[in-house]
């Protein structure tokens, strides 16, 4: 297994008392997995993300990356964040913004200057190695960070609702681009997102999650065929099927969530058995 | 072409006039104190001459310059040190304050004590009053670092003299400016003050030396020049600036455009 | 908390920096006798008279220019031929640094309080005329044509519009005018000899009362934190309100 999430647990040490946003997850991903990870609004996604990236250390469990135990950011990950106008540099233009962390890394200048233009053809952006971001669309500037993170020739690429932010027509272009890369370079990729829609078209797995504190609800096999397209896809009656299954799922851990939510930070399964 | 020249004409249309207002004002003028701007002009290019631009204005710059670079690199040196450490931070915040608040001229006195009267207390002097805009600009910008863009740092591994070069410095950059901006003002005040203080030479010294000669249209050449100075060096200042910000102008002006 | 043992460490190391050799007791003396001198200073008329000159001449320059700049700022700002000819004649005059017209205030008004206020003034107008001006400059054109297709006349598009939208920057003007005029103040005293704690600093150097000095520079270093203070919490006052205004209208 190459990514291993085990028993993660995360609590926030509130103000007036503890939060648990992440209650227990255990899942994992082999080499050239496309899993998305879909939930409620509110569930503990970026939690789980920041917590797989190292950038934020677990209350009880673990992350394991190719068999190491994640305590701090590992080389082998990349991570695309929503808020794409932030996390990019401003001050760089593209190429700069996507050879820097090949340069930290030590990739001598040739190979370097290959991945990048590379990393930005496959994106569509071969013309616009010159621009700084803020010169860019939204859309186009998310590219310039999946490029980035396409260069860095991660292990695993982590995206946090990456296109949450972009408008609808853009979006399907860059989910289109997300399955592109994938089949053509063989990334393994953990795709976060509130987006039920996006995670069955995306996904070959799909990893429902509970409302917060978050537990692994289902993992559903997505079995629609490799090759996908916005029109064809998305009329598939299997499509529907399956949107409906997840739709269905989450609207169930809302409610679940509402009966225990007198106390949000009683636990849903302690709230049933006082019902009971 | 005749936009450029109609707003050059805009742009000098006020001080053209501001200039022929002062003109004609005091053509007939017979007060002492305000002679007419023509005997000013006239004694302008007799007084400053290039051995006095040498002997009196050059050391005037040459100390500024070199106060205000020390004043530059401790400014940011120190607040990158207090900036990134919020214990730091919180302990030093009030005394800084304290300086900051101290109005610069009055370390004249006190750096005459440590350093005489010489070029060393002049540079002491500038050097004391530029730092602390700069260092508390620099311990703001460097507070400020975009969360989302630290993250990304260090999901990619980038630490140490590359995460300071690369993500630190550069993301407080424009509040470094607008601290070397005010700091470029308060060394030009004390390049003057200190001089007028004790000096044998400079360009404080020099108009002060007219006023108490009461040398009157002299004196006026010399606020003349010392206000074209000032223009200058903000000029040059703002040429820097844009060019090495040009993405900050950039990214503003890009996040403001859509909105109007 | 941590704030005050900071605070505290300086008192300390100024207290024990003049019994090692690093610097002298005569140029920098220990803590206990600036403490001392303050208190002589404290107990001492002149000290008051002179904290008073400065304290006048700080707020009557300040007022003069915050009126000036105000009323300046608004009429450029509404006029826009004036905003166009004057543009660049702000960005000439502004640099002229202010001790230019030490000279020229010694000789005009000798040691009088009007020297102060000369300078005070200058410094601080500009403070506030820019800020004005990228107020007015603020404007949201959609809010001025609505005033206008409603028929507000010119004053009260200047009332309605303008000057809410300018308020939060004639606050920030405020406060940097604020801590100018004291830095003035201070100058022109030190320099000219116009009344002021500027000058009692002056004549504590010249008779080598090092101790007396320090303790009035501390003295002028609290002004200026205390102006700060109150500054920001005026501003913070006319902001909250502005925004909680602006809340509103957004939602």
């Amino acid at each position: 297994m190459l990514l291993d999430v085990r028993g993660l647990k995360k609590v926030y040490e509130g103000r007036q008392r503890p939060v648990e946003a992440v209650r227990d997850l255990t899942f994992g991903l082999d080499v050239g997995d496309l899993v998305c990870l879909v939930g409620p609004s509110g569930c503990g996604k970026t939690t789980l993300l920041r917590c797989m990236a190292g950038l934020l250390t677990p209350t009880a469990g673990e992350v394991r990356l190719r068999d190491r135990p994640v305590t701090g950011p590992p080389p082998g990950m990349a991570v695309v964040f929503q808020e794409y106008g932030r996390s990019l540099f401003p001050w760089m233009n593209v190429r700069d913004n996507v050879a820097l962390p090949l340069r930290n890394k030590g990739v001598a200048r040739k190979p370097r200057q290959d991945l990048v233009a590379e990393a930005l053809a496959a994106v569509g952006l071969a013309d616009a190695h010159h621009a700084y971001p803020w010169q860019l669309s939204g859309g186009m500037q998310q590219r310039v960070a999946i490029a980035r993170a396409v260069a860095y020739q991660p292990d695993v690429l982590l995206m946090d609702e990456p296109f949450a932010a972009v408008d609808a027509q853009t979006r399907a272009d860059l989910e289109d681009l997300i399955r592109d890369l994938w089949r053509k370079l063989g990334v393994t990729i953990l795709f976060v997102t509130h987006d039920i829609d996006e995670a069955v078209y995306l996904g070959q797995r799909v990893i429902i999650l509970s409302s917060s504190p978050t537990v692994v609800r289902e993992v559903l096999d997505v079995d629609l065929p490799d090759q996908r397209d916005q029109l064809t896809t998305r009329s598939d009656s299997r499509f529907t099927e399956l949107r409906s299954h997840v739709y269905a799922q989450i609207q169930a851990a809302k409610r679940e969530s509402t009966v225990g939510s007198h106390d949000a930070a009683r636990p849903a399964g302690l709230a049933k058995q006082v019902l009971q | 072409m005749t936009r450029i020249l109609a707003r050059l004409g805009l742009a000098l249309a006020l001080p053209a006039a501001l200039f022929a207002a002062w003109w004609l004002g005091t053509a007939g003028s017979d007060n002492f104190y305000v002679p007419p701007l023509r005997d000013i002009l006239i004694r302008f290019p007799e007084v400053w001459t290039w051995d006095r631009l040498r002997a009196d204005v050059l050391p005037s710059l040459i100390r500024l310059a070199a106060g205000y670079t020390v004043a530059v690199l401790a400014g940011v040196l120190l607040g990158v040190l207090v900036g990134s450490g919020r214990r730091v931070r919180a302990v030093l915040e009030p005394v800084l304050e304290f300086f900051r608040a101290i109005p610069p001229p009055v370390l004249v006195p006190v750096i005459m004590l440590f350093a005489g009267i010489g070029d060393t207390m002049k540079v002491v002097v500038i050097a004391a009053g530029c730092v602390w805009p700069i260092l508390l600009n620099t311990v703001e910008g460097v507070r400020a670092v975009d969360g989302v863009l630290a993250d990304t740092c260090r999901s990619y591994g980038i630490a140490g003299p590359s995460r300071l070069w690369h993500l630190v410095l550069r993301s407080a950059s424009p509040q470094i400016a607008a601290g070397m901006r005010q700091a470029l003002s308060i060394g030009i005040i004390l390049m003057v003050i200190s001089e007028m203080f004790a000096a044998s030479n400079g360009l404080g010294f020099t108009i002060v030396q007219f006023q108490r000669s009461f040398a009157i249209p002299d004196m006026w050449s010399g606020i003349l020049l010392l206000g074209l100075l000032g223009l200058a060096l903000s000029v040059l200042f703002r040429l820097v600036e844009s060019r090495a910000l040009a993405w900050y102008h950039g990214q503003r002006r890009a996040q403001r455009g859509p909105a109007r | 908390m941590l704030g005050l043992s900071g605070l505290a460490g300086v008192l300390l190391l100024v207290e024990i920096l003049p019994y090692t050799a690093v610097v002298s007791a005569d140029f920098l003396p220990p803590t206990h006798r600036i403490a001392v001198a303050l208190g002589h200073e404290i107990a001492d008329g002149g000290f008051w008279s002179a904290l008073c000159d400065t304290l006048v001449a700080w707020a009557v320059g300040l007022t003069i220019a915050v009126v000036a700049g105000i009323v300046a700022g608004i009429v450029i700002g509404a006029v826009p031929l004036l905003r166009a000819l004057t543009a660049s004649t702000i960005e000439f005059l502004r640099p002229i640094p202010s001790v230019a017209l030490i000279p020229l205030a010694v000789l005009l008004y000798g040691t009088k309080i009007e020297s102060t206020l000369l300078l005070v003034v200058y410094a601080s107008f500009w403070q506030v005329l820019i800020q004005v001006l990228y107020g007015v400059q603020d404007v949201d054109p959609v809010a001025d044509e609505t005033a206008r297709s409603y028929g507000l006349g010119a004053w009260a598009r200047v009332r309605y519009v303008l000057w809410p939208t300018a308020l939060p920057y004639v606050m920030t003007g405020v406060r940097l005018a604020a801590a100018v005029a004291l830095v003035l103040a201070i100058t022109a005293e030190l320099v000219i000899g116009a009344p002021g704690l500027g000058s009692r600093i002056a004549v504590a150097q010249s008779s080598n009362a090092v101790a007396s000095m320090y303790a009035l520079i501390v003295v002028t270093g609290l002004l200026g934190v205390a102006i700060n203070l109150v500054a920001r919490a005026v501003e913070r006052f006319a902001l909250s309100w502005h925004q909680s205004v602006r809340g509103e209208v957004l939602v």
